[in-house]
């Protein structure tokens, strides 16, 4: 059984699932879950995590209560004694689904790249059918994909191909890889140009070798074996630019800390020698420029941007443990006014707020942040992560964009007038 | 971007310190592999609560105790320097994001509050909604307790006031059942988030009303709101027309919370961060300066240059110090000596549980700058200093000095460094330093 980490040569599986030793039952987690706020269904990290680990055999379990964890990961992020109790539960998750059978919808639904791919020749009509109430109640029937979801448009063209043809503005050795992932490929695509253009402007050559998905999307709803595969492809083809000595610079954190970290703890990828060797050197976007900036390389010369703000960092981008660097950045553009938002979660977690059963919960775990940003009335929600964004799109009203678009403004990258409003999208 | 003081930890000495400095201008940098002690720790400040006897002041008692033991880490820091920081903490929280709600009581005089044992706890400053059950001056309480809480017994803790006061207080128990709209087992805080709740404060309060007589202070589990716990506490006093007060619970602690929410906020509104998840491994450093903390992320490593590192990584249960199988302590952040490490064949534990266990007082040595030192007694690092539980030579849960200690050297780190500052920029000519402040 090699599905949820109790098989006998699983070291690293064995290594977290130890980690509950230290478990002192301190209820630190409990406090932070902001899952287990919002519902009574989900019992609490603690619960779920170190104290049902232990009754836990290859047997059928009959505590199905920890596929409501979001897999947020806060849980182990305050935990003091370094238990890892999001990736216990994780595995756990896994084997529960194993155990129960995988719902199509989550067979479908985890796919981001064959879902790009599908839809982007046909966006026009792909995008009209997500947004057709009776196709929805019908989606939300047959698949349990919940109808008031938030679900990003296609964008109808891929950022891949403008890549293809993109050429950089400056020659130079310095070179990054750039990671795009598939909410920008698929989606997004003009957040990667953004982001391509400001690290050439900084001066670096940007090579986008064939990548493809993380698996991430996979690996949440406890299709390990599938996720393995892909995010083994990705590292491979990743692999051969960071033996040539580049860094990879990614714009979405939960892909980057898929890559970083999840995947070799959570899969069990630990041995897999070029899952490792790429993994020490991922950088978040934001994090990359400012340690340009601590080393003096990074250019400066933002214009001013006459904004008001409202910044959320995800909980995945919490999980790099990098701090908020995208507000390091903010501080170097004059007149943005940027509000920190202080809650834990918008509480979509990826695809968890899109399942029927669980859109209720990720809204009531979103709301905080909804209300803080509703007392802030910000022109714009500024947030690393793509699903994150998309949900709070949806639930405040309020565009949403990653923090590239902000610097790529105040860089004068983006040929708008001064002044004029920023949107998302765009 | 740069931080001029990179704090390790996140517990009481580690945001006493960050909070003070970034009040101060400094740019500070908290980071912490986790949570500290303050979410389960009561939120009382207790400054020492028992030199052999049960104290009454704890400012002479601390002066008496710096006296009699010299590494005592209030022998380090002196009366004057606990006072001073009782002093800045009440002025802090009273300014902080949930004022009115603020902390009460005075250095020189210790309460005597129950626990959620019945027990009577010595403690100097305490939330204000904390101070109606001071049995030094109480006649007669009534515990009321929610049905399904688990551990907190109304009828044990009466029990055992009764017990402690030897019946000069008389106690009463009840329950009730918990508020109407509380989905789940009433958890401590599934309690205190629904009293968050528009309504739920006053519908609880005719509640109780009905329960409480005409002459009785109301102890109830200290569940009264994480947001707003001045404006529930009110409502409640309003509408029953008695004392109300909250007793602690076992962890989670909603006022260990809230003073940590507080602190939180105002080190970020004095535009200090703070990274959760960070797990400092060691540092970069040459002569007598650190120049680096050395910390582990997600994917590898990554360093923080900075002109001083507060070492504010608590003891062995937070995991600022670690003993290995062959009885070796280490310190995981920085790599410091650790002393008062008992030798092989002397008594690291006693067989009883309560009494003075000598493992207990193993920690950093420090001198009255703070600086820590090596075995031989020298200085290690002249840019570090380090505080709270992590120092050696106090027994915090026999003295009751844990949070004391705590606050009391994180305030005075913050002190020292800025002396320190100011003295760098009067003797150094402009453009020279990168003075801070
Ligand atoms: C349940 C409980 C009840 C208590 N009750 C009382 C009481 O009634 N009265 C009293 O006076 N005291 C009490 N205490 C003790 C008191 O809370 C502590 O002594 C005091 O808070 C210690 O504060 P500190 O800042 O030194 O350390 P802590 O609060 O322990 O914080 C240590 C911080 O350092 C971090 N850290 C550790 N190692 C590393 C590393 N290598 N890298 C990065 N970060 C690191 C930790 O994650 C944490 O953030 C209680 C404690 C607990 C746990």
């Amino acid at each position: 059984m090699s599905v949820a980490g109790h098989d006998h040569d699983d070291v690293l599986g064995d290594l977290m699932r130890g980690s509950l030793d230290h478990c002192v039952k301190c209820t630190i987690c409990e406090q932070y879950c902001p899952v287990s706020a919002a519902t009574p269904l989900f019992p609490g990290p603690k619960y779920a995590g170190p104290q049902s680990e232990r009754f836990r055999t290859d047997e059928e379990s009959v505590d199905r209560s920890v596929d409501y964890c979001s897999g947020c990961g806060i849980c182990t992020q305050v935990c003091p004694q370094g238990v890892h109790i999001a990736e216990i539960n994780s595995r756990a998750r896994a084997k529960l689904k194993h155990d129960t059978g995988i719902p199509l919808r989550d067979r479908i639904i985890t796919r981001s790249e064959i879902l790009g791919k599908l839809g982007t020749p046909v966006a026009p009509l792909a995008n009209a059918s997500l947004r057709n109430r009776p196709l929805r109640v019908l989606g939300e029937r047959a698949l349990g994909i919940h109808r008031d979801a938030p679900v990003p448009a296609f964008a109808g063209r891929t950022f891949r191909s403008w890549a293809k043809h993109h050429v950089a503005a400056v020659p130079t050795s310095d070179r990054v890889v750039f990671f795009y992932g598939c909410g920008t490929d698929y989606y997004e695509p003009r957040l990667g140009e953004m982001a391509v253009e400001i690290l050439e402007h900084n001066g670096f050559a940007v090579d986008t070798p064939k990548q493809g998905c993380c698996g991430l999307p996979l690996q949440s709803s406890g299709l390990f074996e599938d996720a393995r595969r892909y995010v083994r492809r990705l590292a491979h083809n990743l692999a051969p630019a960071v033996r040539g000595g580049a860094t990879i610079v990614a714009v979405s954190t939960s892909c980057s800390l898929m890559l970083k970290r999840e995947a070799i703890e959570i899969l069990g990828l630990e041995d897999d020698a070029e899952l490792r060797l790429v993994s020490g050197r991922v950088r978040d976007i934001c994090e990359f420029l400012v340690d340009l900036h601590d080393e003096g390389r990074l250019r400066t010369d933002f214009r001013p941007v006459d904004a008001r703000v409202a910044y959320h960092a995800p909980c995945q981008q919490q999980g790099h443990g990098i701090g908020k660097p995208a507000l390091d950045l903010f501080a170097l553009i004059e007149r943005l006014h940027v509000d920190e938002m202080d809650a834990r979660c918008c509480g979509i977690a990826g695809t968890y707020g899109l399942k029927r059963e669980k859109y209720e919960i990720a809204m009531a775990v979103g709301e905080p942040l909804f209300k803080q940003i509703r007392a802030v009335s910000p022109g714009l929600v500024v947030c690393d992560s793509e699903t994150c964004r998309w949900q709070i799109e949806k639930a405040s009203g309020v565009p949403s964009v990653h923090p590239v678009e902000i610097l790529h403004r105040a860089y004068g990258l983006s040929n708008v007038p001064d002044g004029s409003a920023i949107n998302g999208n765009s | 971007m740069k931080p001029e003081v990179v704090v390790v930890g996140s517990g009481m000495s580690g945001l006493a310190a960050g909070v003070a400095l970034a009040e101060a201008g400094v740019g500070v940098l908290v980071l912490a592999k986790g949570a500290g002690s303050l979410q389960l720790a009561p939120g009382t400040i207790d400054l020492l609560g028992y030199a052999g006897e049960r104290v009454t002041d704890p400012l002479s008692a601390i002066a008496k105790l710096a006296d009699r033991d010299p590494r005592h880490p209030y022998a380090l820091l002196g009366a004057e320097a606990v006072a001073d920081a009782a002093r800045w903490l009440s002025s802090r929280v009273a300014e902080g994001p949930l004022a009115p709600y603020r902390y009460v009581g005075s250095p020189e005089q210790n309460m005597l509050l129950p626990t959620a044992l019945g027990v009577l706890r010595p403690s100097a400053l305490v939330p204000e909604t904390m101070a109606a059950a001071d049995l030094r001056h109480a006649d007669r309480i009534v515990v009321v307790g929610f049905r399904g809480m688990k551990d907190f017994y109304p009828s044990l803790i009466a029990e055992n006031l009764m017990r402690a006061t030897g019946g000069a207080v008389s106690v009463r128990a009840t329950q009730i059942d918990p508020p109407s709209g509380l989905d789940g087992e009433p958890g401590t805080f599934r309690l205190a988030r629904s009293l968050d709740r528009p309504g739920e404060a006053a519908a609880l309060a005719a509640r109780l009303a009905a329960v409480v007589q005409d002459d009785e202070v109301l102890a109830l589990p200290a569940v009264l709101s994480i947001g707003d716990p001045h404006g529930v506490w009110e409502t409640l006093q309003r509408v029953i027309g008695r004392p109300v007060c909250e007793i602690p619970t076992l962890p989670p602690s909603v006022p260990g919370l809230r003073l940590f929410d507080t602190l939180r906020a105002l080190l970020r509104r004095a535009g200090g961060r703070l990274v959760t998840g960070s797990h400092v491994v060691g540092t970069k450093g040459s002569g007598d300066r650190v120049e680096a903390v050395r910390v582990h992320v997600s994917g590898g490593e990554r360093s923080y240059p900075t002109r001083w590192v507060v070492l504010a990584t608590g003891g062995v249960a937070s995991g600022g110090l670690t003993l290995d199988p062959d009885w070796r302590m280490w310190e995981t952040a920085l790599g410091l000596d650790v002393a008062g490490v008992p030798a092989p064949e002397e008594l690291r534990f006693s067989s009883r549980y309560l009494d003075p266990h000598p493992l207990s007082r193993a920690g950093i040595a420090a001198d009255r700058d703070l600086r820590p030192l090596d075995a031989d007694g020298a200085r290690r690092w002249e840019n570090v200093l380090v505080v709270g539980a992590a120092l050696a030579g106090a027994e915090p849960w026999r003295e009751k000095s844990g949070e004391g200690i705590a606050l009391a050297s994180g305030h005075r780190a913050a002190q020292l460094i800025l002396n320190a500052e100011r003295r760098v920029q009067e003797t150094v000519p402009e453009g020279v330093a990168e003075p801070i402040a």
